[in-house]
């Protein structure tokens, strides 16, 4: 009984103290950015392995969505004689939401868990500890290029998941579906309002980012340096950053929207 | 990879990110239609305004032509001031034009139509000044040729908006109505 209770206030004592150190991390990292963004090359290697290589899976996944949308939509608001509504449901669902949200969830897949279990490994190989011996800053070095690009790209990818997926439901439903052309876009023009929805959904990708490449690159510095250890990093990554997002998309949406 | 491949897709990326958010702002979202010109604000009072809204279209002939910019309700005249801005290049408006409240499709959104009148013949002038105040200026014996629509005008015909509900109403009265006359008739 006894023990039961011991155990129970040790994980909360432990959940405590990894968030504390999780936030005291975060104030590091901005404070490191200074330093970063007077070494560009060390952001451009960054954006590549997490900007450019996440490009494909974005793109592919933004045109299906949007396709998938397309199909849906067109199929609802055909019995209301409304299918002209097309290019406004499209635009605005993935605008608002499915384009930060979804976007983020891949990101989450696709990058942040390469990025816990890199700095995971540099941690379990001591690459970070050989660092501090020699007097350069790890936390400088290597994770804040690693959060900013993370944080720069992920508007980046949002923008061009909308955009595709726009262009997928247009391919579907001007498309294969018949649904005028004009009436696609100059619905989808009158509806879609460019500082509630595109600047709210550009702000919410911008706080997705942040908060996904935090918990990657936090997991991986926190990692229990063995290689199980790195492997539930990552699975903590992948796990905690997508339930992070879903929970503040409703927390933002009632915010922007309510 | 070399530096200067990593460095072009980098390049690349960022380009396309920002050529999509460019994409989202002009050609799915309504930031092409923020006219740049600066207009000139007419109003108008309406009874009823229901379901216009700021933003909505301001249309002649069907062609939209500005902007409603801001919906107030005047507590002295217990009615809906509406304030449209016209676009400067339509500045040759009659002033005596009527606006109405029309619907775009049986579901659709709320417009305003302007429909052009004859140019006022009498020399009295509608204004009305930033507080609301309406006032009427007498400028008999001065050069009345017809004016057009400026900066601060009113309009004084309007037509309110079509309330389904009401016009269910007035339906049903009247239906009523000519039963009541039937049954008398057969009395």
């Amino acid at each position: 009984m006894i023990n039961q209770i011991q155990s129970l206030g040790r994980s909360a004592l432990d959940f405590f103290e990894r968030l504390g150190r999780g936030h005291i991390l975060l104030l590091d990292l901005l404070k490191g950015i200074p330093s970063v963004v007077v070494r560009p090359v060390l952001i451009i290697q960054q954006l590549y392995s997490v900007g450019v290589l996440s490009l494909i899976i974005i793109v592919v996944s933004g045109f299906f969505v949007g396709m998938v949308m397309g199909l849906q939509g067109y199929n609802t608001l055909v019995d209301f004689g409304a299918e002209e509504s097309l290019g406004v449901m499209v635009a605005l669902s993935l605008v608002r939401e499915l384009g930060p949200v979804v976007t983020a969830l891949l990101f989450a897949g696709r990058a942040g868990s390469a990025l816990t279990a890199e700095i995971g490994l540099m941690k379990a190989t001591e690459q970070l500890s050989a660092m501090e011996m020699m007097a350069v800053d790890p936390i400088r070095r290597v994770l804040a290029p690693r959060f900013l690009a993370g944080f720069i790209s992920m508007p980046l990818l949002a923008a061009m998941f909308s955009a595709v997926g726009v262009l997928g439901g247009f391919f579907v439903g001007v498309g294969l579906l018949g649904v005028d052309d004009g009436a696609y876009w100059s619905q989808m023009q009158a509806s879609v309002d460019v500082y509630d929805d595109i600047y709210n959904g550009v702000i919410k990708s911008l706080v997705f980012g942040l908060v996904v490449t935090w918990i990657a690159v936090f997991e991986g510095y926190d990692a229990i340096p063995t290689s199980e250890g790195v492997s539930r990093a990552t699975t903590r990554t992948v796990v905690h950053s997508s339930l992070a997002v879903l929970g503040l998309d409703f927390i933002l949406t009632a915010l922007m929207f309510g | 990879m070399t530096t200067r491949m990593m460095e072009i897709w980098v390049g690349l990326f960022v380009a396309g990110g920002i050529a999509a958010l460019f994409m989202l702002s002009m050609k799915v979202s309504n930031l092409s239609t923020y006219s740049s010109d600066k207009g000139y604000d007419v109003s108008a009072y309406f009874e009823d305004i229901s379901g216009l809204k700021v933003r909505s279209a301001v249309t002649m002939s069907g062609v939209r032509i500005g902007r409603v910019k801001s919906i107030i309700f005047d507590k002295k005249r217990l009615s809906a001031l509406v304030i449209m801005e016209i676009e400067g290049e339509y500045d040759s408006l009659p002033d005596d034009s009527s606006a109405s409240i029309y619907t775009a499709g049986l579901l659709g959104e709320k417009y305003i139509g302007l429909e052009a009148g004859a140019g006022s013949t009498d020399c009295e002038e509608f204004s009305m000044d930033d507080s609301g105040e309406v006032s009427v200026e007498d400028n008999a014996g001065k050069d009345c040729a017809p004016k057009s629509l400026k900066q601060g005008s009113l309009i004084k015909l309007t037509q309110d908006s079509l309330v389904l509900e009401k016009l269910i109403g007035q339906f049903i009265s009247q239906f009523l109505n000519d039963d009541d006359k039937k049954e008398d008739v057969k009395k």
